[in-house]
């Protein structure tokens, strides 16, 4: 059932990001640029999906997930360098070509070459990213 | 454009009700780079055979709905450099960061976590400040 719950969940997101428009990557470079063409959408996007999620993380108070294993524990508030320093590299990426996992994932159908490349370096760069989190470490650390 | 607006906020609902089913019948947290990255960097093996899953719908869906949209066209640059910088920028930054436009973004803002706003606010600057100076200042993108 948990594999079917997987497949639902894919599903529907995969829908979701095509109708809104997140797999064109006009239309979130066009968000991003202000001092452009300024583009809304993302921000309709952002605001309907966190009405189901606002409503979910509140039945989670008061039940256990459907098919085993429990919720994840309360948000760590704490916001370490990792964080911060990896959050302005995916933003840079995401601003250079107007990907992000998500959508690059939900194209791979129809996204060509140019798509499967980025998903290709985005692969690498996971596979990479412990290393590259360990080597921050020890030099700011260590200065 | 109003009609963007309407796609992009029903889209939206069903971003978000894919994450409620994910969280409230698996338990489990609907963050693409995290599903990704933890088959990549081997730390979510116990759990494969439902992250393969869920990206074979994330695939598989979206490929059967393009002749039924009026725009499925990604606009993606084809300059071979710009990808793989932006790959490998988007690949490291998420998972040291442990998050995404989902998993930071929906997930982690509709529960006010701290972490999840804070890195939402950073990756929407830094991604604001790179398209002005790539676009507006040295015309690149």
């Amino acid at each position: 059932m948990r594999y079917i719950l997987a497949l639902i969940a894919g599903g529907l997101f995969g829908a979701g990001l095509l109708i809104s428009g997140m797999t064109d990557t006009t239309k979130v470079q066009g968000w991003l640029d202000i001092f452009g063409d300024w583009d809304p959408t993302l921000a309709f996007v952002m605001g309907g999906a966190i009405i189901p999620m606002a409503i979910a993380w509140q039945l989670t108070h008061t039940r256990k997930p459907l098919f085993g294993g429990s919720f994840p524990t309360p948000a760590d508030p704490k916001l370490g360098r990792n964080l911060i320093v990896g959050s302005i590299m995916f933003g840079m990426g995401w601003g250079l070509v107007g990907l992000c996992p998500g959508p690059t994932i939900a194209s791979i159908g129809f996204g060509g070459w140019a798509n499967l490349s980025f998903i290709a370096a985005m692969v690498v760069g996971m596979a990479l990213a412990p290393r590259f989190g360990r080597a921050l470490d020890a030099r700011l650390d260590a200065g | 454009m109003e009609q963007d607006w309407i796609m992009g906020l029903i889209g939206g609902l069903l971003i978000g009700l894919a994450g409620a089913v994910y969280l409230l019948g698996n338990g489990r947290i609907m963050g693409a780079s995290g599903i990704i990255g933890g088959l990549i960097d081997g730390t979510a093996r116990s759990a494969w055979k439902e992250r393969t899953a869920f990206l074979a719908a994330l695939v598989l869906v979206p490929l059967l709905m393009v002749p039924f949209v009026t725009n499925s066209d990604t606009h993606l640059t084809q300059n071979p450099i710009l990808l793989v910088i932006a790959g490998l920028l988007v690949g490291v930054g998420t998972r040291i960061a442990n998050g995404c436009t989902s998993g930071h973004g929906v997930c982690g803002i509709s529960r006010l976590s701290p972490r999840g706003i804070v890195a939402t606010i950073i990756y929407i600057g830094a991604g604001g400040v790179t398209v002005a100076l790539l676009r507006h200042a040295l015309g690149v993108i």
